[in-house]
């Protein structure tokens, strides 16, 4: 089984340590990923402020970067839903506006491959105990795209509750927008900020000392928002959490 | 009377700038989505075959406007035969006349309105002011809005931004200018409030001889129209009067009887949450002995057809005003109904109004970016408009530019103003993002000076920086950490 | 050309992507949701209608054919109702228990809004009613008049004969009516949300809502 690891480029270039997490957890999992250093973004921001066509030579460099891979791997819920849900979009307009149909076929040959890391967790390798140790109360944020693109349902929290020590704190309005939205967080800023103020509101009432998500971009918002408010939470990814053991337990961002 | 229109006001970021601060519009609104939501899910989990009516309230819509001259003749032919006389509207403009020169040459200078989204997009009850003619809303909420000199924000309840206590102060200072005064000492009850409106209203029910209506429905085999209504105000306004106007846009059609039975559960369940409203009319043309004499209906265009011409935005014209999207909208509920800038508020009208009116003004260029893209509109909507994938061909539209039908013709719209530098710098982006190896000296540079970047940005990075902290830099990206632990693998290509 | 030509032709060239020679019927429509919600005796259906319309606050009378005069004239003995509007076709025993103090107002063309507005009650029976919705529907026929008359007065009382008139589905009650009839659906009282989205009984159509539901068996 040949397994590739999607890092995505905000993960890359911002929160390295997702990635590491990712190999440390999936190598445990007896799970070889490699990373082919030809990927950088999926076209998400590109595509979800109208410019589609410039996601165009992201999407065939996904494609090229990851061919002949079993499976494609990311720890980042919207970035696998832009390539399931918007891959085959921008392949059936391209065909529409006469550009034949290539872009729809590397839509249909990458889509089945690529996976959220939760899915290929649970639904690729079959577990929900991955033999995780985090002695912390947490509280999850299912992020929009996790929550109503990919219906996650509740592989992640099924995968939380397996973790020793980890005490999972339910949090209220869960499944409502934090309001990060890519580009909606600097051009809506008011919006966003007053949704991300509720979302980090409801979080630390929660008590919890962390927040974790599937998508290091919503938690870059919450976390930000959380920063500025001087509260002690801490926003963790998923996989970092899924990563840690007794033996290596969390060491925090270095 | 109300005189105020969406006509020059400011885009959604600006106005929501302002309506996100009220803190009273906030708990009002917060309060109501709320309770609305709770109920619509229960009202919804009752049907275990929800998802298939969905689809099928989808499915017949999508044939209705594959196929929409053939069903709005269809529909013509037998309103005619009924009785009735249809009248057709290309603009908001021809409408308004239409409905004023009808009005007119039944001798009346005051007509009563059921709530209508439809009469509200054309401004009608300026136009009738400015013909001598007085319009009186009945609906409890459009009465609040009128009395208030207000305007609507919400599909459903339109004035769902004031709480009991503003209503109270609206009747108690308001209502005796236009009739009935409210009583002395009214309290903010909502069962007193409505009351008051009942007996505000009852003379001008009794007396009215002219109405105009909007529909829930057309039925094209049998020419049946259907009003979904609550109060029994629109039971009023389509039983007594002499002459009956009602104004629908031409999206309105399903084709046949049976099809009912699909949208009359769809509709009440997922607007007011109640397994069925109070009061649905439904009438073929006239009857004799049972209603108005006279029954005219005028089918309004006003940017369906460019809406229909457009393949992905086609799907918009499905929707049957239930007003779901709005109650599940953080965007909505923060923002408030103002701050879209016209009748239709929230998620729908965030790509019904760019639609209708297009993408000129800086308003209406700024409303398909007035979400998070989170997709619970989507999740809700009755008849399955994928709100997301609409808003997003919008941004497009306005970043862009590209074909388009602006009143029926087939055109190559330019870019909205103001989009230049992010045009630019989305092209970089994609350039840098296009060449690992650029990308990668960027991420170092990056590192390298980490510990100079400041905590708050110039420009418009300081929309990010003003409430929220930024990510720290790390110190190696993802991609030189691989490189140096497996310099074996991995070559940029 | 006019306006009706000018949106036909807008309609024809705005759906340039649909084949010529596709009919309407080919864009396929599935139909399978349910017929009805649960397959109900005519005894659970007309427990089910009960339900639902006390829900939304309607007052909901059991009791069989025999029953419907002594049920009518009580409830126009509570209400102290002296002058009941009477459509044409409604049996005549349902309101021989009342008193002859009760003057019957027959309905008539020249029966307008003000006089009904000076009736206390209006007494009618139904087309079909809807057990999974609460819901009565009136469809102008014999015993329910015109429209106008369950609207002004205040107060109706509506006979529901079970189990003939009563179906499960939304569905089954559209079978049955004829859409070329004026049609009125009840489901309660008439009601607002407009205030804090707190729902209210009574504001423009009648106010108090008494169904009588005679089951025979």
């Amino acid at each position: 089984m040949r397994v590739a690891l999607f890092v995505t480029c905000v993960n890359d270039t911002l929160y390295p340590d997702t990635g590491r997490a990712v190999v440390t957890l999936l190598r445990r999992l007896g799970v070889e990923v490699d990373f082919p250093a030809a990927q950088t973004c999926c076209g998400q921001p590109q595509f979800n402020t109208g410019y589609r066509r410039q996601a165009e030579p992201l999407m065939r460099r996904y494609a090229r970067a990851f061919a002949g891979y079993d499976h494609i791997v990311t720890p980042s819920g919207s970035c696998a839903a832009m390539v399931r849900d918007n891959y085959p979009r921008m392949g059936r307009r391209a065909r529409a506006e006469g550009r034949g149909g290539h872009l729809a076929e590397l839509a249909e040959e990458v889509v089945p491959r690529t996976w959220e890391l939760t899915e290929f967790l649970v639904d690729v390798l079959g577990v929900t105990d991955v033999g995780a140790y985090f002695p912390y109360p947490v509280t999850y944020h299912p992020t929009c795209h996790g929550l109503r693109l990919l219906r996650l349902g509740d592989r992640p929290q099924r995968l939380l509750s397996q973790v020793r020590g980890l005490e999972l704190v339910p949090l209220t309005g869960a499944e409502e927008c934090c309001g990060f939205g890519g580009t909606f967080a600097v051009k809506n800023p008011a919006v966003s900020s007053a949704m991300g103020d509720d979302k980090a509101g409801h979080i630390r009432r929660t008590g919890a000392p962390v927040v974790c998500a599937v998508d290091n971009s919503c938690l870059m918002h919450i976390g930000g928002i959380l920063g500025r408010q001087g509260a002690g939470t801490r926003p963790v990814h998923l996989a970092e959490i899924l990563a840690a053991t007794e033996e290596q337990p969390y060491g925090g961002p270095r | 009377m109300s005189g105020r229109t969406h006509l020059g006001m400011p885009s959604f970021p600006d106005a929501s700038r302002t309506s996100t601060r009220n803190t009273t519009l906030r708990a009002n609104l917060g309060h109501a989505t709320r309770t609305i939501r709770g109920k619509r899910d229960r009202a919804v989990a009752e049907l275990a075959d929800w998802d298939r009516l969905r689809a099928a309230g989808a499915a017949v819509k999508d044939r209705t406007l594959r196929h929409l001259d053939h069903y709005l003749e269809q529909l013509e032919e037998r309103v005619t035969a009924a009785g009735g006389r249809v009248h057709w509207a290309p603009d908001a403009a021809a409408a308004r006349r239409i409905v004023t020169d009808l009005v007119r040459a039944t001798g009346e200078r005051e007509v009563l309105k059921v709530k209508s989204m439809a009469t509200q997009e054309i401004g009608l009850n300026t136009a009738l002011r400015q013909a001598g003619i007085a319009a009186y809303e009945t609906d409890l909420a459009e009465l609040i809005v009128q009395l208030g000199d207000d305007l609507p924000s919400h599909i459903l309840v339109p004035a769902i931004h004031r709480n009991r206590a503003e209503i109270r102060e609206i009747f108690t200072t308001r209502m005796g200018d236009w009739g009935r005064p409210a009583p002395e000492g009214l309290g903010d009850d909502p069962a007193e409030l409505a009351e008051a409106a009942r007996r505000h209203l009852r003379e001008k029910f009794l007396r009215a001889r002219v109405a105009v209506s909007g529909a829930n429905f057309m039925v094209a085999e049998t020419g049946t129209l259907v009003v979904v209504e609550s109060e029994g105000n629109g039971r009023m306004c389509l039983t007594l009067p002499e002459t009956l106007i009602s104004v629908v846009g031409i999206e309105k059609v399903v084709p046949t009887w049976q099809d009912l039975e699909i949208y009359l559960q769809l509709l009440p369940r997922s607007s007011t949450a109640e397994r069925m409203n109070p009061y649905t009319s439904t009438w073929t043309g006239t009857t004799d002995g049972d209603g108005p004499r006279e029954f005219h209906l005028v089918l309004l265009d006003n940017g369906r057809t460019d809406t229909l011409a457009d393949t992905v935005g086609r799907q918009v014209l499905r929707c049957i005003r239930c007003s779901a999207c709005l109650n599940v909208c953080p965007v909505y509920e923060r923002a408030g109904g103002h701050a879209y800038g016209s009748p239709y508020p929230g998620p729908i009208g965030a790509v019904l109004t760019p639609q209708l009116r297009g993408t000129g003004t800086a308003l209406d260029a700024s409303l398909p970016f007035a979400s998070s893209l989170c997709g619970a509109c989507y999740d809700v909507c009755p008849v399955a408009i994928d709100i997301p994938e609409v808003l997003v061909h919008l941004r497009e539209r306005v970043v862009e530019g590209g074909p388009a039908t602006v009143r029926g013709t087939r055109t190559t719209i330019r870019p909205a103003a103001g989009h230049a530098a992010e045009r630019a710098a989305m092209r970089a982006a994609t350039w840098l993002l296009d060449h690992p190896g650029a990308l990668r000296s960027g991420q170092r540079l990056a590192a390298r000076t980490r510990r100079l970047h400041p905590r708050r940005l110039p420009g418009p990075g300081a929309a990010w920086t003003a409430t929220r902290d930024l990510p720290r830099v790390p110190a190696e990206s993802f991609r030189d950490w691989w490189r140096r632990n497996r310099p074996e693998e991995g070559t940029d290509r | 050309m006019s306006a009706r030509e000018e949106i036909l032709g807008r309609v024809r060239r705005a759906l340039a992507d649909v084949p010529a020679a596709e009919k309407p019927g080919d864009v396929p429509v599935v139909r399978d949701y349910l017929r009805v919600h649960d397959e109900l005796t005519p005894g659970q259906a007309a427990r089910l209608l009960a339900e639902n319309l006390a829900e939304y606050r309607a007052v909901v009378h059991r009791t069989d054919t025999a029953g419907i005069p002594g049920r009518v004239a009580a409830s126009l003995a509570a209400r102290g109702s002296r002058r009941v509007v009477v459509p044409a076709g409604l049996p005549e025993e349902w309101l021989s228990a009342a008193g002859p103090e009760v003057e019957r107002v027959p309905d008539a063309p020249d029966l307008g809004p003000r006089e009904l507005d000076a009736v206390d009650t209006v007494v009618t029976g139904c087309a079909v009613a809807v057990a999974e919705t609460g819901t009565l529907v009136l469809d102008a026929g014999p015993a329910q008049g015109s429209r106008r008359i369950t609207l002004v007065p205040d107060h109706h009382i509506c006979v529901v004969r079970a189990p003939d008139q009563v179906v499960c589905s939304v569905g089954q009650a559209l079978e049955r009516l004829d859409p070329a009839r004026p049609l009125t659906w009840i489901s309660g009282p008439s009601a607002t949300s407009d205030i804090e989205l707190s729902r209210v009984e009574g504001v423009h159509g009648p106010r108090l809502l008494e169904v009588v539901l005679a089951t025979d068996r």
